[in-house]
């Protein structure tokens, strides 16, 4: 799986050339060179790499849509699908395993939600525009990033990182008709080889959006805004510092979906690097890096019209971590080594206000200060051979879980007397991919075997509702840790003007944890229809299927296509909830002398894997067509870029597997983004 | 002389720390043995005072722990040796009754003799309680007689019930613990008496009551492992596990069944009958 596939290839390889001068390290690029010029300089193997804004000056006319949101360009990744509970704060799926299956981080930190129902999944506290990729692995291949059954994604911060620019600086500003969505972005950059600064800040704010048919999406408004600063300073010719500090706040996020909108949703996140070229003299890029984030994320009911009982629902999230990695060259062997580690505080809270003023109000701790402590150790080896590789990585992790308030976990005793404040495991991934080149086809396989914990709400949640399948969740201290079997391939075949890949991924996952019905318990929600305590299933089963290609017409015009079938089913053979059906999706760009465009359809077969028992429904086929148009001007030596498009073209109403309680998504968007870059 | 200065001061911390620790255990060695308790009433006399104790400010219906200490006013000391009884009486317009109570007991401090009442009722200005106290001080015979006020609790939750079973006999059930509930399993204890005459109010055991906490505020939100009030005859209550998932308010709907099986009163909660005729109320 090691076949990267940039979605802006021509980009890719800029990129990549940029790494190189970055890295400094000719040699293994040039190792690496002989075998797959596409993904050549990556030093760690990933699946997919999402270009988002990395030398924006070059780039913005090859986006598809420059100043969407961040959930946009990930929905954009063949790996990635999003599920939707409103227009805001997206969550990734990969190989259909939502965010305590996958290991997310900003720049490598570790960041973790603070809301209970998963409402701020970590992507939501970036934006496009302090980043430069999303790099994504599937599987092990994502163990780089951590503990995780489906994948890794880590989000890369856009840096100067010493390129002799100078002063540059840009404004944006986008539009969209939909949900009159107005965004208005500026950044500012001095970079030279001694010391670079990057500052920019972004603000959205978005209306009630409306689905195909005019129909008005109540309760998804949001207002977000970010700032950021990125900075280093070279302390000698291989040695530089670097520091980290962004700033999110969202405001009156609305969740259609959901029985509770957003009031605030804000993190601070921030970090200190020092990076050395190398290290006892055999190890290269040598990176360390300490930092902390916090989140604070409080849940509003109170401009909802009908709610059975007002309640708070403040909830916070700490961490603090390191890691050190160094790359270690010997022979035929390219080791990476990564150290990492992190403390993080989960602490949710509910206050429920009776009906009857004279009563008390109701209190429950629903993330009882749980402290997580993870430290591990990941290896790799890449090994070429002549016309193949072998890649092995392994991630050995200490991670421990403990209840540190004691309201919390006398909460948590009702349920389980016996229930250990601390919970310890080691966690273990290995993996081994084989990449072999025959002539113009490329094969790659994979074996690998990961592990993960349970996540805050899995172990410790307390009442957690969830409007999908409306019960309320009990987690389970005494999970067993979650382990998954994996197998994947794939068949490339390429020619210069024409690529096709076939890859096949299967997880077989022991331990699988899900919410399982207790018919014995009482609701806690008014109006849900049971309680569910997370529960191991003997095993789960998801199965990944997918073929996709690239043909170069001519010049100007490249065609793209992509069609994904998945299945996922339990111990009892019983469908897993949000797995995608049948879904494709092709496009052809065109790019000629500073005009592009591009008309793309996506589209799912209808949902006929789906299970009730989960609260899900049969969701229908769909397909919806949308166009883009862009111009870049030069003004004097500055740069202009204007791009339009039309999204949903036919006002399609419709809804997919991922979106929460089949709200519908967005009908006919129009929108304008203008860019305007001082060189 | 650096290392022997050192060595000077740490021989000096040293004796402060164990100063420090000797003060400590001489202060933790004086007990109040009505600490934290209100006293009541103070009933003066020729030559002592009887003091009652409450945890409460004042006696309200329901379980009340009370606790009694007598002073000797010569020798400043109070008395260990008084073996008090008490009997406390209602006085009706037309008739007068006893209430459920204790021995009282100075078998865990000396000098405070213990025990409780549960009071059925409250006063009003013609209706009211009186506790005869009986004693001996110094080799002599001594009755007092106290006229209490017994308030409904301040609260205004229903903590005690008074009641007839199917089998004509009537029930006093009290509850006694949890004073202060949490959000946990907590230990849920009550007494059950019954009425065999006016004056008579003999403890029942080895019936059962089975317990079922409700959020009437919240759907009727029920919560896990409770566990049924069975007798103890260690303790002369009925104990059992009350869970409470959150604070708030909370409606524990009982069952009282006798030693057979068959229920004395209450009914089971469910989907048509949203609460019990036998229940107490908690809030916290």
């Amino acid at each position: 799986m090691k076949a990267l596939i940039p979605v802006f290839p021509l980009k890719g390889m800029l990129r990549n050339y940029l790494l190189c001068a970055m890295f400094g390290s000719i040699s293994v690029p040039q190792l690496y060179a002989q075998e797959t010029p596409v993904d050549s300089l990556k030093l760690i193997h990933l699946n997919e790499v999402v270009v988002i804004s990395e030398g924006k000056q070059l780039d913005h006319q090859k986006q598809r849509k420059p100043l969407s949101t961040l959930d946009e360009f990930l929905e954009s990744s063949r790996s990635i699908s999003m599920v939707k509970r409103g227009a805001y704060a997206w969550e990734p799926t990969m190989n259909d395993m939502a965010s305590e299956r996958l290991a997310v981080t900003i720049d490598g930190m570790q960041i973790f939600g603070a809301c209970t129902d998963k409402m701020d999944p970590i992507t939501s506290y970036v934006d496009v525009s302090n980043l430069s990729e999303a790099q994504i692995g599937s599987g092990q291949q994502g163990a780089v990033f951590g503990n995780t059954i489906g994948g890794g994604i880590n989000l890369k911060l856009e840096k100067s990182n010493f390129r002799p620019t100078g002063w540059n600086g840009s404004l944006e500003t986008a539009f969209e008709s939909n949900n009159s969505m107005r965004v208005f972005g500026g950044e500012l950059n001095y970079s030279d080889e001694k010391f670079y600064l990057n500052t920019d800040a972004i603000y959205r704010k978005a209306d009630n959006y409306s689905a195909g048919g005019n129909r008005e999406v109540k309760f998804s408004q949001f207002e977000k805004y970010n700032f950021s600063v990125n900075s280093g300073y070279k302390l000698a010719a291989n040695k530089s510092i670097s520091a980290t500090l962004i700033y999110d706040e969202a405001n009156d996020v609305g969740y259609p979906a959901l029985t509770m909108d957003v009031s605030l949703a804000r993190a601070v996140i921030g970090s200190l690097s020092f990076n050395q070229d190398t290290l006892f003299g055999n190890f290269s890029n040598w990176e360390s890096k300490v930092y902390y984030n916090k989140i604070k994320h409080t849940m509003d009911d109170t401009k909802r019209p009908d709610v059975p009982i007002h309640m708070d629902m403040p909830g916070w999230s700490e961490t603090a971590g390191f890691y050190t990695q160094a790359n270690f060259n010997k022979v035929k062997h390219h080791f990476f080594f990564k150290w990492d580690g992190f403390y993080n505080k989960s602490y949710a809270e509910m206050t429920m206000y009776p009906a009857n003023s004279n009563e008390p109000l109701m209190f429950m701790l629903t993330w009882p200060d749980v402290r997580t402590k993870d430290v591990g150790f990941y290896a790799e080896d890449h090994i070429p051979f002549e016309k193949a590789s072998v890649k092995l990585s392994t991630r050995l992790a200490y991670h421990s879980n403990t209840v540190a308030d004691d309201f919390g976990l006398n909460s948590l005793k009702i349920f389980y007397p016996e229930m250990e404040e601390t919970n310890t495991r080691f966690l273990k991934s290995f993996s081994a991919q084989y990449h072999k080149m025959l002539n113009d086809f490329h094969f790659n396989g994979g074996l690998s075997y990961g592990e993960r914990a349970p996540s805050v709400s899995e172990g410790y949640g307390f009442y957690l509702f969830n409007s999908f399948d409306n019960h309320d969740y009990i987690g389970d201290p005494n999970l067993n840790t979650e382990s998954s079997a994996e197998a994947n391939i794939s068949v490339t075949y390429k020619k210069p003007t024409f690529e096709i890949t076939a890859s096949a991924n299967y997880f077989h996952v022991f331990n699988y944890i899900i919410g399982v019905v207790d018919n014995s318990l009482s609701t806690m929600t008014i109006g849900a229809d049971g309680v569910k305590i997370y529960t191991n299933l003997d095993y789960a089963k998801l199965f990944n299927v997918s073929l996709s290609g690239r043909y170069t017409i001519s010049n100007a015009f490249k065609f793209t296509g992509q069609v994904s079938y998945h299945r996922g089913v339990d111990d009892e053979g019983e469908n897993l909830p949000l797995i995608s059906p049948i879904s494709y999706r092709s496009a052809i760009d065109f790019y000629k002398n500073q005009y592009s465009a591009l008309l793309s359809v996506e589209g799912a077969g209808e949902q006929t894997n789906y299970n009730p028992a989960y609260g899900e429904t049969k969701t229908a086929a769909y397909a919806t067509l949308s166009a883009s148009f862009g111009k870049r001007f030069f003004i004097n030596e500055n740069d202009l870029f204007v791009k339009t498009g039309i999204e949903n073209i036919l006002d399609t109403n419709y809804s997919s597997y991922t979106d929460w309680n089949n709200i519908p998504r967005m009908g006919r968007n129009f929108y304008l983004t203008i860019s305007y870059s001082i060189n | 002389m650096k290392t022997l200065k050192y060595i000077f001061a740490i021989l000096i911390l040293s004796v402060s720390f164990v100063s420090c620790s000797d003060d400590d255990e001489n202060t933790s060695v004086e007990v109040n043995p009505v600490e934290g308790l209100a006293m009541i009433y103070e009933i003066p006399a020729a030559d002592h005072t009887v003091q009652i104790y409450s945890e409460k400010t004042a006696l309200e219906v329901g379980y009340n722990e009370i606790s009694i200490r007598i002073k000797d006013k010569a020798s400043d000391k109070y008395v260990t040796n008084a073996a008090p009884t008490w009997m406390p009486m209602m006085h009706m317009e037309t008739m007068e009754h006893s209430a459920p109570h204790t021995m009282l007991k100075n078998d865990e401090e000396s000098t405070v003799y213990k025990g409780y009442i549960v009071f059925q009722m409250a006063g009003n200005d013609t209706e009211y309680w009186e506790i005869a106290l009986n004693y001996t001080l110094n080799g002599q015979a001594v009755e007092e007689t106290l006229r209490v006020s017994v308030a409904q609790p301040a609260d205004g939750l229903i903590k005690t019930q008074v009641f007839t079973g199917s089998d004509n006999i009537r029930y006093i059930l009290a509850y006694v613990n949890p004073k202060d509930p949490q959000v946990a399993i907590n230990d849920l204890q009550a007494v059950l008496y019954k009425m065999e005459n006016m004056m008579s109010f003999p403890m029942v055991e080895n019936y059962k009551i089975t317990v079922d906490p409700r959020m009437p505020g919240m759907g009727n939100h029920s919560s896990p492992n409770n566990e049924d009030m069975i007798y103890n005859a260690a303790s002369k209550t009925y104990t059992g596990k009350l869970s409470l998932t959150m604070t708030g308010y909370w409606k524990v709907n009982l069952k009282l069944l006798n030693a057979n099986g068959d229920v004395l009163k209450g009914e089971d909660v469910t989907e048509s009958n949203p609460e019990s005729s036998l229940y107490f109320e908690l809030e916290f």
